[in-house]
């Protein structure tokens, strides 16, 4: 166990272009850090360098308290799981494992003990004379898991590790990382670009866009306080909503109506003119099954559905709506570099599964305005954000985490 | 598939393999005749003979054959495990290093493949007569190399490049040196393609002839094609054909023996990056 400091880590490639810029991480002993972004953002290049297999062009990288800048991967005890596995063909699952013993001359023995304890974690017992090409997607993921785990080592990496698998058996060997991550109590560092991933699995949250930090703090916090346009689009699924909005006094007159700011939030966004609001899709609501008492606190409005998405549990509305030119060229831009490519300005809209509301009609929805965010649309930033509620979020997270790895000890 | 198209596929590829084995068949039907019989007119020799056998293995052409034979094998095997060990390494280097000249060496070594033998011979007689490796062993095992060095090189690399980069990027995390990297991980994973090369090589050393004859004038490095060719009837007027046919078929031996022996091993080889492990 370690703890693992970056200060000013910088990766320059030939040409010049910064991968990685001016990254300044501190992750704790025991902690799970997740590094999230959409591809190329540099979050592979991070872990990477971590594990020295991929030079520091500056900066500082301290592990237990070592610069390890120069060292070799090998001198850096972290293991690390690929996201092709990279499990070797030739041999068994339990050479595969044993592997890292192997290099460290451990007595027979000794491997034997261990390799089988690794896989009891992993319930790998009866596949440790196969080889890895006869094995499914998922027990490919455990053995390089195992791999991983039967070293005694000072954090693990994982990159990508759950990308080649079906979704069910993403869901279930997420789970499965949460747990042994806990059970061990090592640190962990894990790069995805899959925001569940992201949300599930962190302590905390290093949010990255071209080589650049953007937030790091706990899941909760990244949702409910996002810094910028960026991270509040990249966090939740489906995303954030984002509506062009003019200022008039103490409110914003947006294309689903007036949203009345409180005192406070007012005073953030005076001075400008041109906004972009913020609004989750949980937000919304079916107007005719909001409680009377809870309907003060937001806005109606009526808008024609464009398509609706019964799931069952939820239910999801596409509202299509009219937006400035700039606005909508914005809006695409940021929806590409956050790898999804959105057509049309619609707000998505999560309405109650029990709801009477179908597409092609007029519908009256509600809007909860407490928990909007405003953004100002040149610089991205979140004019609203509560930096003091956001940093509590954090703080409880790491208590949670400090309790999960006590009782998991015991 | 209906069973008229397979009658089809089956009369196809059974003209294909007589007309490829013809000649194989005629060398064998060659060896066994007599030495009055060869000019018979016949495809079968009217009367099985083991004579031709019998001169190159006991009778006056032994003393050129067999030593011959150890020639060959010994300088084919040789120059194959240098040629082999050597492409493997320069193969590694340009599969997975990136340094300036890279492609140089790449296509020096496929100009060097392409330049014809015969217009080296005569230099290299020269200087091999000046420098004392005429009619040695290292004379021609030197040549050699220059021959099935560049496949080698070739065909190793692009094995090497199938090999995921992340193998060995993995060894390394689990506490490998670059070199216990390449032993434990990369070398086993390319094993068949080293076995396909190491045949090629073979192959292009053993059925050498302009080197053979050109380098050698004894008994002491004179490999087989070459031998064959010195092969001489017992009077001027008789054709030496059944004894070079003889010894063409048992110099065959042992690369069909290699190639049955390795032959799994190149087709897995052949297809090994097809198929996602």
């Amino acid at each position: 166990m370690a703890s693992i400091e970056m200060s000013h880590i910088v990766k320059k490639y030939g040409d010049g272009f910064p991968a990685v810029n001016d990254v300044s991480l501190d992750i704790a002993e025991g902690e799970f850090m997740i590094l999230v972004g959409p591809s190329g953002c540099g979050k592979s290049t991070l872990l990477r360098m971590i594990v020295g297999l991929e030079d520091i062009t500056s900066g500082d990288m301290v592990i237990a308290g070592n610069r390890v800048n120069d060292k070799a991967p090998r001198d850096r005890n972290l293991s690390m799981v690929f996201q092709n596995y990279a499990l070797y063909p030739h041999l068994t699952v339990y050479e595969n494992i044993a592997f890292p013993l192997r290099l460290a001359k451990v007595s027979d023995d000794e491997v034997r003990r261990r390799v089988d304890e690794a896989a009891d974690v992993l319930e790998l017992r009866e596949h440790l004379e196969r080889k890895p090409a006869n094995l499914s997607g998922g027990q490919r993921q455990r053995v390089a898991m195992g791999r991983a785990i039967v070293r005694a080592a000072d954090a693990f990496l994982f990159d990508e590790p759950l990308s080649n698998l079906d979704a069910k058996l993403r869901g279930q060997m997420r789970t499965e990382i949460a747990r042994l991550q806990r059970r061990l109590g090592i640190t962990t560092v894990y790069v995805t670009h899959d925001q569940t991933e992201a949300m599930t699995l962190g302590d905390r949250v290093c949010v990255l866009r071209k080589g650049v930090i953007q937030q790091v703090a706990s899941p909760r916090e990244l949702y409910e306080q996002p810094v910028n346009l960026f991270v509040a689009g990249f966090i939740g699924s489906p995303p954030m909503n984002f509506l062009p909005a003019s200022v008039s006094g103490n409110a914003l007159q947006t294309p689903f109506g007036t949203i009345e700011l409180d005192e406070e939030r007012a005073k953030k966004i005076s001075g400008h003119d041109l906004l972009l609001v913020g609004i989750r899709p949980e937000y919304f609501e079916d107007a005719s099954l909001v409680d009377e008492a809870k309907k003060p606190r937001g806005t109606t409005f009526t808008a024609r559905v464009d398509v609706t998405e019964w799931l069952g549990d939820a239910q999801y509305a596409y509202i299509p709506y009219e937006a400035p030119a700039d606005v909508t060229e914005q809006l695409k831009e940021l929806s590409r570099e956050l790898d999804s490519d959105q057509l049309r300005t619609q707000a998505v809209v999560s309405i109650d599964s029990t709801s009477r509301i179908r597409e092609g009609r007029e519908a009256e929805f509600w809007l909860d305005t407490r928990k909007v965010h405003v953004f100002d649309p040149k610089t991205g930033e979140n004019l609203t954000r509560d930096a003091e509620a956001g940093r509590r979020l954090t703080e409880e997270a790491a208590e949670d985490r400090i309790e999960q790895v006590e009782r998991a000890r015991v | 598939m209906s069973t008229r198209e397979k009658v089809g596929w089956g009369i196809g590829g059974l003209i294909i393999i007589i007309y490829c084995l013809f000649p194989v068949a005629w060398i064998v039907s060659l060896s066994f005749k007599s030495s009055d019989d060869i000019a018979n007119g016949q495809f079968l020799p009217t009367e099985f003979s083991g004579a031709n056998y019998e001169q190159i293995l006991v009778g006056d052409a032994a003393g050129l054959f067999l030593p011959a034979l150890v020639n060959s094998f010994g300088i084919c095997l040789i120059a194959t495990f240098i040629s082999c060990l050597l492409s493997m390494f320069a193969a590694y280097a340009i599969a997975r290093l990136d340094f300036p000249g890279k492609k140089i060496i790449l296509s020096t070594a496929l100009a060097v493949a392409i330049f014809p033998v015969i217009s080296i011979v005569t230099p290299l007689f020269n200087l091999w007569r000046q420098i004392g490796l005429y009619n040695t062993w290292p004379g021609l095992i030197i040549p050699y190399l220059s021959l099935t060095l560049p496949i080698s090189i070739w065909t190793l690399s692009a094995f090497f490049r199938e090999i995921p980069w992340e193998m060995e990027q993995a060894a390394q995390v689990d506490g490998a040196t670059p070199w216990q990297a390449f032993r434990k991980v990369i070398v086993p994973l390319a094993a068949p393609g080293v076995f396909t090369t190491a045949i090629i090589a073979f192959f292009l050393a053993w059925n050498d002839f302009v080197y053979g004859i050109s380098l050698t004038s004894t008994e002491a490095a004179r490999p087989v094609p070459a031998a064959l060719g010195l092969f001489s009837g017992a009077s001027q007027f008789e054709s030496p054909n059944g004894p070079i046919a003889a010894a063409a078929l048992i110099v065959t031996i042992p690369v069909i023996v290699l190639v049955l022996l390795f032959q799994r091993r190149i087709v897995a080889g052949l297809t090994n990056g097809a198929v996602k492990g």
